[in-house]
């Protein structure tokens, strides 16, 4: 197993390099020069220039390039022109409240997204069915932008019920540390009030974030099923009188799941995405907003770390969606 | 004479479908005495597997039972419900030997988490108890290295393994009735050979009573004690193999014998195809592909009647013979 990841993971370092390639070019042709961006609206040209040459932004772009591959690899990624801070430091700051986002949608996805897609299995062509095969093309057909207003204005404005933007109420100090996750670091300061503030915030984004995925979950799961169903091994299984609650949510869902494994997979690079509108509706200080705000800047190492990371994590997820994948069926782990 | 361990009487099933009703079954009836194994023959899409399901209680939705029995141990196991089917008759008092040992398995659990399942639910023990039961049946079925086999996967045995673990696991319940569908079909010839001998044994060792579906006419001659020949959902003929096959009384039988190619020179065939069950003809199925058909054949309600000592036969030429079933 730990040679089959080995494995896995060499084979991911070319897209990563190609990935530090295309997205270094690509902001180098946006027209957007960020020396003028820097310098603000009333330089003069000499300032432009000088500010161009502290950032090195007047070498040949191969030269750039390289002093580039040089910080990522001491993981440098310079100072965000907007914060003046180092990027790497935003990013270490930041992330924690992506990835709780991020967990906390895939867990409401995965959680509900599973059961139901059994279940409308279970009713196919029955009125349950008709039901969640309607909802789950509304859910992934909603823009997740209008559904998060709408859910502030229903949840947070109307009925009261959960806060309606950030991560903690105003006036709570987060502890401080050790992991940098809010919600970790509450249970393990024995903060159980601010755990239960932090919960609440995160009910809204993460629902919001969830939706697309859960959509796509409940369909997968719900076809897997079915395809599943057709087997002769469930007909066997049936016949010899395997108890039905074990035979449906053991024998046939673990037949089920591997495309919905693949999607999973695949749903992590919607929610980064996603994240990015989520955050900036709900205020949520992650790597989303952060990266919004490096756009509207044209702040371009930002830009530049945030897209290796989303790749980084992508491939992270993708190893790990092979390793799952194997878990679930022996015929890969001897194959490989 | 002692109540039959699975007697199944006129039994009609039709499944609804997009295309309308079609009536898969129109009175099948035999019966499976103690000790006995009963060859059920027919071509493929005849309705064997649908009988199978009917009497395990496994029907495709849409199927519905418009008449009949189905007796197993005097009892009408058309009344069970599916919970005390579970309970009390799938996996432990009939068991069953799928056709496909290769596709029958799961593959993603081990054969010993499979096949201990149903032993769990209907057998007292502990599991390690379960285990060593299982285990030596395993044995008794002749499987290399039977200690090792429970937790290895499907995918590491050959199609011949495969099936002696799902005929232990049929087993294993200790079984009145044991129905086995085709089980060799997919195997190789040798295979199958000893597979049959197998079964042969572990009947008359056990006592057990077997359904044995088919549509090979060797393997009934080799194996069975008595025949049912199923023709386009209609029994036409159920007698002792050994005169079955040797007198064919029913003109399907006889015409299916002839096919046989070990039986001609040349390759003789029936005239025309099975009816589908959407438009099957009226009376008697056959009639149309018949040689010996007369215009009242469409008229006749199927029945089998006795026309010889334990030898019933459903066709117009031996009702003026009397006797009734």
């Amino acid at each position: 197993m730990a040679g089959f990841v080995l494995r896995r993971m060499l084979l991911v370092l070319p897209s990563l390099f190609g990935l530090l390639v295309v997205t270094f070019l690509l902001i180098r042709t946006i027209p957007a020069d960020p020396a003028v961006a820097l310098a603000g609206d009333n330089a003069t040209p000499a300032q432009i220039a000088a500010i161009r040459e502290s950032y090195g932004l007047d070498q040949p772009l191969p030269v750039q390039f390289l002093r580039y591959l040089r910080g990522v690899a001491r993981l440098d990624f310079g100072e965000s022109q907007y914060s003046g801070r180092p990027v790497a430091l935003d990013i270490a700051q930041r992330l924690p409240a992506t990835l709780e986002l991020t967990f906390a949608a895939l867990v409401i996805a995965i959680g509900l997204g599973i059961p139901l897609g059994v279940v409308a299995a279970m009713h196919h062509n029955r009125w349950p069915d008709f039901l969640l095969r309607i909802g789950s093309v509304a859910g992934i057909a909603v823009a997740a932008f209008w559904l998060a207003i709408m859910l502030q204005m229903l949840f947070a404005m109307k009925l009261g019920w959960l806060p309606l933007r950030g991560q903690l109420s105003a006036g709570l100090t987060p502890p401080a540390g050790p992991t940098g996750f809010l919600l970790t670091d509450c249970l393990l300061a024995g903060r159980f009030d601010l755990f239960l503030d932090a919960a609440r915030h995160l009910v809204l984004p993460a629902v919001t974030l969830s939706l697309g995925g859960l959509a796509t979950i409940t369909r997968f799961t719900r076809a897997g099923v079915l395809d599943t169903l057709q087997k002769d091994f469930v007909t066997y299984e049936r016949a010899v009188g395997f108890p039905r609650g074990r035979l449906i949510w053991v024998y046939v869902l673990r037949n089920s799941v591997v495309a919905t494994v693949t999607q999973i997979g695949l749903l992590f690079g919607g929610l980064m995405a996603g994240a990015v509108v989520v955050e900036s509706i709900y205020d949520w200080p992650g790597i989303g907003s952060y990266t919004v705000q490096a756009i509207l800047t044209a702040d371009s190492k930002v830009m530049l770390a945030v897209t290796l990371l989303i790749g980084l994590i992508y491939a992270a997820v993708n190893i790990l969606t092979d390793v799952v994948h194997a878990l679930i069926d022996p015929r890969l782990r001897e194959s490989r | 004479m002692a109540v039959p361990v699975l007697a199944v009487e006129g039994l009609r099933l039709a499944i609804r479908g997009d295309e309308g009703e079609a009536r898969i079954l129109d009175h099948v009836s035999f019966s499976v005495a103690q000790g006995e194994i009963l060859g059920i023959v027919g071509e493929s899409g005849c309705g064997k597997s649908t009988l199978i399901r009917a009497i395990l209680g496994i029907l495709p939705r849409g199927a519905r039972i418009g008449a009949g029995e189905i007796r197993f141990e005097g009892e009408n196991l058309l009344a069970f419900s599916e919970a005390e089917l579970d309970r009390t008759v799938r996996g432990s008092r009939i068991s069953f030997i799928p056709q496909d040992p290769y596709l029958a398995l799961n593959p993603l659990f081990t054969v010993g988490a499979q096949l201990l399942e149903s032993m769990r639910r209907h057998l007292p023990g502990t599991p390690r108890e379960h285990r060593e039961q299982l285990t030596k049946i395993l044995r008794r079925v002749q499987l290399p290295d039977a200690e090792l086999a429970l937790d290895r996967y499907p995918h590491q045995f050959s199609g011949g393994q495969r099936q002696r673990l799902l005929i232990a696991a049929a087993l294993a319940c200790r079984p009145k009735l044991v129905i086995a569908d085709e089980p060799t079909t997919a195997l190789d010839v040798t295979t199958q050979q000893q597979i049959l001998v197998l079964l042969r044994e572990l009947v008359d060792d056990m006592g057990l009573s077997m359904l044995f579906v088919t549509h090979d006419l060797g393997v009934v001659a080799e194996l069975c004690d008595r025949v049912g020949v199923i023709y386009a959902g209609q029994s036409v003929e159920n007698g002792p193999a050994r005169h079955l096959l040797r007198a064919p009384m029913h003109p399907y039988t006889a015409a299916l014998l002839a096919c046989h190619p070990d039986r001609s020179d040349d390759f003789v065939g029936i005239p025309g195809s099975v009816p589908s069950p959407l438009r099957a003809p009226p009376g008697c199925r056959f009639a149309p592909r018949c040689a010996q058909a007369q215009p009242a054949c469409t008229l006749r309600d199927p029945a089998l009647r006795n026309a010889a000592p334990g030898h019933a036969v459903d066709c117009i030429l031996y009702d003026a013979q009397d006797g009734g079933r």
